[in-house]
This record gives structure tokens, C-alpha cells and sequence, in this order.
């Protein structure tokens, strides 16, 4: 008997972290496209992690104040290009650094959306709706596990459309270029600002639309702690993903998986270690970092003008 | 237009437009780039721009391209002046230019930087129609370069032709080349220059080409303009012209490179031994493998290639800028790791490539700069502190023995002109009375006459002096001019050696090449 319950229990744990994976992946997914979608233009943006706080509370509220989360999803994203849009100006600027904008940009969206999202913290918006893929039949873990964000199927159509942006659109081959050799695209009679502004703030954009997967999905409230770094993990999991899009879904799926250690294993009553499983994903990071980091060599798929002056 | 243009016989035989400089100046600031200078390009013609470093060529093309807007001056295309605003406009009148430095995008492949370079590329790109029109392009083309290879893994002279077939994919009537051979082989340079000469022949191009090398002047050009200090200062046929009357032009004088008079040394020591060395690249592939290699005692060791085979990697590792990954470097018996208590004990200098950038710290003065080598020895530390004065007087000396200009010791290093700085590590380099070993790597890349002059006899000098020169250059006939033995490398490995004396031009050609 005991050993039944544990059978189940564990299945338990791997549904958990399961759809831990497609709940906590969501944001991960949207601020690592849109990290990769900037880097690959060749500019660093660190203030992923304020935007996706700004976007997380203009959400909410615009949920909260107008009853329709779509809106709210649509006003993230917009915010999230207002943001895109002042550090892709700021960054380009003569002896601009753009690691320096983006800890600014970090702490400039964190603090707007704290200041403005203080009376959203109380009162229940609205949730983005889920599809239900499972029926009355199911084990309740089940049917927990397959309600799915059409956020999640979103950031799915995302990634591989974006992959062919890159390969077969000639914006996508303009972004690489400036990415890759900004003196080929000058030679080419392209605007390196224009296309880095642009890259900039759709990349800044779908970082919004991360922070509305936070506030109106899951875990679906609005907290001054609700992004919890997910925005500079981006960075990391952009690296790991070796800018590619489809890569960074495979690595925004790992991550929150991650994520979901720590709960998937307290709701079979394991507390010990409650607090390192929540880590989980902070060790992540820091163990690709040291794997994927060489004083001895540079990595493969690195746009060439990533984190250069020109 | 969704349909790649292909060089089809009939666009070739279309006449290039003529086009004319007139009277253009360019000033930046203060400074005059270019003052008055006229040039004119009849169709057809294989026409070279002459020109010392800082003579105005790359500004008066620039110009021409709509890079920088003439302060004063005409374009004329046809007799028609035209206003250029823009490579795009440039493009417009079937001009287009193959820039010095290559302007492909390395994580793209071939078939993408052809696509991309199209002004008027299509917004969703129809990957299988787009091949299908290249590779009739390419069949068509003068060379070929493989479609699908990302550019990173082409060689050198695959891509200076890449650019070329670039120009020629955006059907571009005249050709401005800056310096386009000086990344191949001579082998691969008549190969590229003469089919270029086939097709200015044939009457369906124009190319202006941006040169110093006069054997290629002679052997395909069929008139130059030179210039210098900004200024038009003569124009001819070739074939009326001999390589005096054109260096005189350039230089404004008559000067003859001092000539190079090396001392018999007897009984040479090793002083440098490289054992089985190998190293890596930065992406982690092998830079040179198994290299062997010994240097004595009032020789200079030249190792020619063309970049990116090795060389530069070899040189870093020397300079303990790179570890190895394998083998071991000796010097004077010893194994050497490039520790700077090494550098001292057994007087290792060198003057790497770009001296600014690996050489100097540019923010910091000619003085500081200079002292790199010795400030924490006596006289200029006293054990703890720096003695200022020390080192504001050696820098003196020195400015005055190697003839650096800079406005005072207290200058940024940064602030000096590209000779200037070489001359400055070339004098932190060769000040100690006993240095034994000196690496040099392109030491005269991108300088001037007197400059080039002034740093081979300082070469040769310290050599007569008896120390162990490794000279590590692109500049074939820098090395047989220096070097008493000449090693070729290719692919990360040495393929051939010889005395300078006995060496074969043209199997030191095919080395280069790798065959």
C-alpha cells in the first residue's frame, strides 16, 4: 500500500514538473526570443528583466482596469517596445556602453512598475484563458497538467517562424549582417541604428508579452518579486541556446522544468532541500555559464559584433 | 526583380560609362584630404591610382562611391554631372567598389552575401529559385566560389573573389579595387587581375584600381593618376611610363631604399628553438601544428604566408599572448614560458602586428609607453616607487634616436600617427643593450616610404649587432629584402625552407598557396 501511494506519487512529480515545464517555460521562451532576436542584431540588453516586471504589471492592471487580458497581453508588449525604445536610442549612442543602459534599464523598468503597480497588488484581474486538452476522467494532477496557455502555443509558432525570419526574409539577413559585421551592412548601404532599434524593441516586446504570461497566467498574480530573474537568466539561456530560436525553446523548456523542481517535489511532501530545488534554475545558469565559458576559445554562433563598439 | 542578374554575353559587351573627377576637394575640418584633383576613367580602360600612404586615394574613391561629400568639386558621368549621395547612388550609375577589408558577413554563406549585397533583394526570399540563378551566375563568372560554404571557411583569395564576383553579380560597369591583391598569393593575384584584364579588353568594364605594387601596374594597367599629399601629382600611360618616373611622382623625389648591408657573423648560437609546437585558435580548431623551428644568433628567420595560416597565432604564442597546446619553446637552452621575469632574464622583445592595439596602451603617454619594458627595474623604480624623472629622460633619448614626432613625451600614444607608434615600440623594443631575441610581425604594415626605410635598417642593425630576428610577414619582398633564411607556412605548417639566397620565387608562390 505504501508502496503504491510512492508509485503514484512520483508519477505525480514528473506530471508537476511537466507542466511546471510549459507554465515556467513561458517567459523563459518569450525574453529568450527576444534576447536572441537583439543579440543577433548585435546589441546585449540586460533591461529584458525591468521590462518583463513592466510588462508583467502593465498586464495585470490593464486586465484589472479594463476586464479583458487580451488587452492587457497587447499593452505589455507595447510597454515593453517603449522600453526597447529608449535603450536602443540610449545604446547607440557615442561612448554608450550598452551593458551600462541595460543595468540602468534593469533598474528604470523595475522601479516603474513597482511605482506604478502598487494598487494592483490587492485586488484579482482577470486570467488569460486556458485550453483544457484533458477530460472529467483524468486524475485532477492530469487535468491540472494539460491546461494550456495559448501563450505557450504562441511563443511554440514563435521560435521556428522566427528561425526562418533569420534564413529566408531579407530583414532577417539585414539583422544578421549587422549582427555579424556591421562593416559588410555599412558597405551594403543598411542603418545599422535603424535595424538595432528595431531589433531592439520587437526584442523588448516579446519580453513584454513574458511579463504578461507571469501576471495573467502563471503563477497568475502580480508581486514586486514575480520575475525573480528570470529577464538576466535570459541572457544565459540565449548563450546555451547558441542563438538559435528553436534551440532557445528546447533551453526555455529545460529551465522551467527547472523550475518546477521545488514545488513538483513539495506537493508529494518532500520539504528537505525545499529552498535548493528552488535554485534549481540559478545553478542552471551558472553551470552553463562554466560549460560553455573558455578563456582558450570564442563560442561557435556568436554574432561577431555582440558587445563591440561599432 | 525576383530573377538574379546573370553576366550574359550580351550585358558584357554593354560599354561601361565614362566617368570624370573634376577639380574635387575634400576637407575634413581643417585638414585637406584632397585638393583640387581631377582624374578621368574612359571606358574600358584598366586605370590604377598611385599613391604613398595618406596621399588622398581611399578619400578621392570614397568620394566617387558618396561615402563623404566632396567639399567642392564634380562628378561627371557621360559628361553629365551627377550628385552621388550613397554607395546606392553609386550603384545606380554601374559603379561599385572591392573594398581592402573583405565586406562579407563571416556566419553567412556565399549564396547569402550574394543575395544580401542585391539592392534590390526581394522581401521573402525563395531559397530554391535564388540557387537556381546563382549557379547560373557562377557558371558564367570569370572564377567560382563554392555557394553553400558559410564565408568564415573560405581562404583568403576565395574571398577577395567573392567580392570581386560580388560587383560583377550587381552588374557593376566599373570597378574601383582598394588594394585588392594584398591579401593573395602572386599566383593568385595575376589570376584574379588578368581575368579582370580579359573582361576590361573584351570592353564590357572599367576598373580603377587602388595600388602600390608596381609589378602589377606594369604587367595589366593601362594608365594611372597619381597623387600625393592630396594633391594630382601626374597622370600617364603605363606603357609610356617606366617604375622610376611613376615612384618618383609618388614620392615627389628621387629616393632609393637604403640598401641592406648585412655583416658576415661566425659562429652562430641558437638562440631560439621551437619544439613540436602546436596551438589552437580562438573557436578551438588548430591554428599550426607540429612547427620546428630554430633561430640564431645574427640571423634573420623569415616566415612568409598569407594571413590567417598560422602565423599570427605562432607569433602570439612567442609573445605569451596564446598558450600552446602542445610542444615546447627554448630559448637560450631554457624552457621559455613568457613570463615577464623570462622576457627580462633572456631579452625577448617584439613588435607584434598593430601596434596599438597589442603593443601600447593608447590612453597612456609616449613616456609611460616607452617605459612598458623597464619601469619596475632600476634607474626608474627604486624598488617601490616610479622615478618619474627616469623615465621622462629615457623617453627623450629616445624620441630623438628613432625620430618619433609627437608633441611632447606626455602625449598620448594614441594621438600619433600609425608610423609614429611603430617607431615608438620599435624603440622601447630595441633599447636594451642586450636584447637576443626580436619578433617581429608585419612590422611595416600600412606605413610610408621613410618609415618602411627607417625600420628595416633598424632591423638589420640589431641583426648585424647579433641578435635573433624572427621576421613574421605578409610582404613577400620585405622578406627577401631582411631575411637570410625564408620558411613558408600554409595551413598551420611549415611546407617549405631555404636560404634567401638560393630561394625559388616561384616555388616560395606555390608554398603560400598550400601546393
Amino acid at each position: 500500500m505504501a508502496a503504491e501511494t510512492t508509485a503514484l506519487g512520483w508519477w505525480g512529480v514528473l506530471l508537476a514538473i511537466v507542466a511546471g515545464t510549459m507554465r515556467g517555460g513561458t517567459p523563459f521562451l518569450f525574453v529568450s526570443l527576444g534576447e536572441c532576436l537583439t543579440e543577433k542584431s548585435g546589441k546585449i540588453n540586460l533591461g529584458l528583466e525591468g521590462t518583463l516586471l513592466t510588462g508583467a504589471m502593465t498586464a495585470y492592471a490593464i486586465s484589472y482596469l479594463t476586464g479583458s487580458p487580451w488587452l492587457g497581453v497587447l499593452m505589455a508588449g507595447l510597454a515593453g517596445l517603449m522600453l526597447g525604445a529608449i535603450h536602443g536610442w540610449l545604446s547607440q549612442q557615442p561612448r554608450v556602453n550598452d551593458v551600462a543602459v541595460g543595468i540602468a534599464m534593469i533598474v528604470f523598468g523595475s522601479g516603474i512598475a513597482f511605482f506604478l503597480g502598487k494598487p494592483f497588488i490587492q485586488p484579482s484581474a482577470p486570467q488569460l484563458p486556458t485550453i483544457n486538452l484533458s477530460n472529467a476522467a483524468m486524475p485532477p494532477a492530469l487535468q491540472a497538467a494539460l491546461q494550456i496557455s495559448p501563450l505557450f502555443l504562441l511563443g511554440l509558432g514563435i521560435a521556428p517562424l522566427m528561425s526562418w525570419f533569420f534564413r529566408s526574409t531579407r530583414w532577417g539577413l539585414y539583422i544578421r549582417a549587422v549582427g555579424d559585421s556591421p562593416d559588410a551592412a555599412r558597405a551594403m548601404g543598411v542603418s545599422i541604428f535603424k535595424v538595432r532599434l528595431l531589433s531592439v524593441m520587437i526584442g523588448s516586446f516579446l519580453a513584454g508579452i513574458g511579463g504578461a504570461s507571469l501576471s495573467l497566467y502563471y503563477p497568475g498574480v502580480w508581486t514586486e518579486r514575480i520575475s525573480s530573474g528570470q529577464g538576466l537568466m535570459a541572457v544565459a539561456l540565449v548563450i546555451f541556446a547558441g542563438w538559435k530560436p528553436v534551440q532557445c525553446l528546447w533551453a526555455s523548456l529545460l529551465f522551467g522544468g527547472a523550475q518546477a523542481l521545488g514545488p513538483a517535489l513539495q506537493s508529494v511532501g518532500i520539504q528537505e532541500g525545499y529552498y535548493l530545488f528552488n535554485a534549481a534554475p540559478y545553478i542552471l545558469t551558472l553551470l552553463i555559464m562554466i560549460l560553455t565559458c573558455s578563456p582558450k576559445r570564442t563560442l561557435s554562433g556568436v554574432p561577431g559584433a555582440l558587445g563591440t563598439d561599432n | 526583380m525576383n530573377i538574379a542578374p546573370a553576366v550574359s554575353p550580351a550585358t558584357l559587351l554593354q560599354r561601361p560609362p565614362d566617368l570624370q573627377v573634376i577639380g574635387l576637394t575634400k576637407q575634413f575640418g581643417h585638414f585637406v584630404a584632397l585638393d583640387q584633383v581631377s582624374l578621368h576613367l574612359k571606358p574600358g580602360t584598366f586605370h590604377a591610382l598611385l599613391g604613398e600612404n595618406g596621399a588622398g586615394k581611399s578619400t578621392l574613391v570614397k568620394c566617387v562611391m558618396g561615402f563623404h561629400a566632396p567639399t567642392s568639386g564634380e562628378i561627371l558621368i557621360d559628361s553629365q554631372p551627377v550628385p552621388i549621395h550613397s554607395p546606392r547612388d553609386a550603384h545606380h550609375y554601374g559603379i561599385g567598389m572591392v573594398y581592402q577589408h573583405f565586406t562579407s558577413v563571416p556566419a553567412m554563406t556565399v549564396a547569402e552575401n550574394l543575395v544580401l549585397s542585391r539592392y534590390d533583394s526581394p522581401n521573402l526570399i525563395s531559397w530554391k529559385q535564388e540557387m537556381e540563378s546563382l549557379r547560373s551566375f557562377m557558371d558564367s563568372a570569370p572564377f567560382q566560389v563554392p555557394l553553400e560554404l558559410p564565408i568564415a571557411q573560405l581562404a583568403a583569395g576565395q574571398k577577395q573573389k567573392l567580392e570581386i564576383l560580388k560587383q560583377l553579380y550587381l552588374q557593376s560597369r566599373i570597378l574601383i579595387l582598394d588594394e585588392p591583391t594584398s591579401v593573395l598569393t602572386p599566383n593568385e593575384a595575376d589570376e584574379v587581375l588578368g581575368l579582370l584584364r580579359e573582361q576590361v579588353t573584351a570592353g564590357g568594364l572599367s576598373v580603377l584600381m587602388i595600388s602600390h605594387k608596381f609589378r602589377e601596374v606594369t604587367a595589366f594597367v593601362d594608365e594611372v593618376t597619381v597623387l600625393r599629399k592630396g594633391q594630382f601629382a601626374g597622370h600617364g600611360l603605363v606603357k609610356d611610363l617606366t617604375i622610376s618616373d611613376m615612384a618618383e611622382m609618388m614620392m615627389g623625389e628621387r629616393r632609393d631604399p637604403t640598401s641592406v648591408n648585412k655583416v658576415v657573423h661566425h659562429s652562430p648560437t641558437p638562440i631560439l628553438e621551437v619544439i613540436n609546437l602546436h596551438a589552437n585558435k580562438d573557436n578551438g580548431v588548430e591554428a599550426f601544428t607540429d612547427v620546428n623551428l630554430t633561430v640564431y644568433s645574427g640571423e634573420i628567420v623569415g616566415i612568409a604566408g598569407i594571413s590567417g595560416n598560422g602565423q599570427r597565432e605562432l607569433v602570439e604564442v612567442l609573445a605569451g599572448q596564446r598558450d600552446p597546446s602542445a610542444g615546447q619553446v627554448v630559448i637560450n637552452g631554457s624552457p621559455y614560458r613568457a613570463t615577464r621575469s623570462e622576457m627580462y632574464q633572456h631579452q625577448v622583445y617584439a613588435l607584434p602586428e598593430e601596434p596599438l592595439r597589442n603593443a601600447c596602451v593608447p590612453h597612456m603617454t609616449v613616456a609611460e609607453n616607452m617605459a612598458l619594458r623597464s619601469f619596475d627595474r632600476p634607474p626608474q623604480s627604486n624598488g617601490f616607487l616610479l622615478v618619474l624623472r627616469a623615465i621622462r629622460e629615457m623617453s627623450l633619448g629616445l624620441i630623438q634616436q628613432f625620430s618619433v614626432k609627437t608633441p611632447s613625451p606626455e602625449t598620448p600614444v594614441g594621438y600619433l600617427s600609425g608610423g609614429n607608434v611603430q617607431r615608438t615600440v620599435l624603440a622601447r623594443e630595441l633599447s636594451s643593450d642586450q636584447i637576443k631575441l626580436l619578433i617581429a610581425a608585419n612590422p611595416c604594415f600600412g606605413l610610408d616610404f621613410a618609415a618602411v626605410d627607417f625600420i628595416h635598417t633598424q632591423i638589420v642593425e640589431a641583426r648585424n649587432r647579433g641578435v635573433a630576428i624572427l621576421l613574421v610577414s605578409e610582404d613577400l619582398d620585405e622578406l627577401l629584402k631582411l631575411s637570410d633564411r625564408i620558411i613558408v607556412i600554409s595551413a598551420g605548417q611549415f611546407v617549405y625552407e631555404s636560404p634567401t639566397a638560393t630561394a625559388d620565387f616561384a616555388t616560395i608562390g606555390r608554398s603560400m598557396a598550400g601546393h
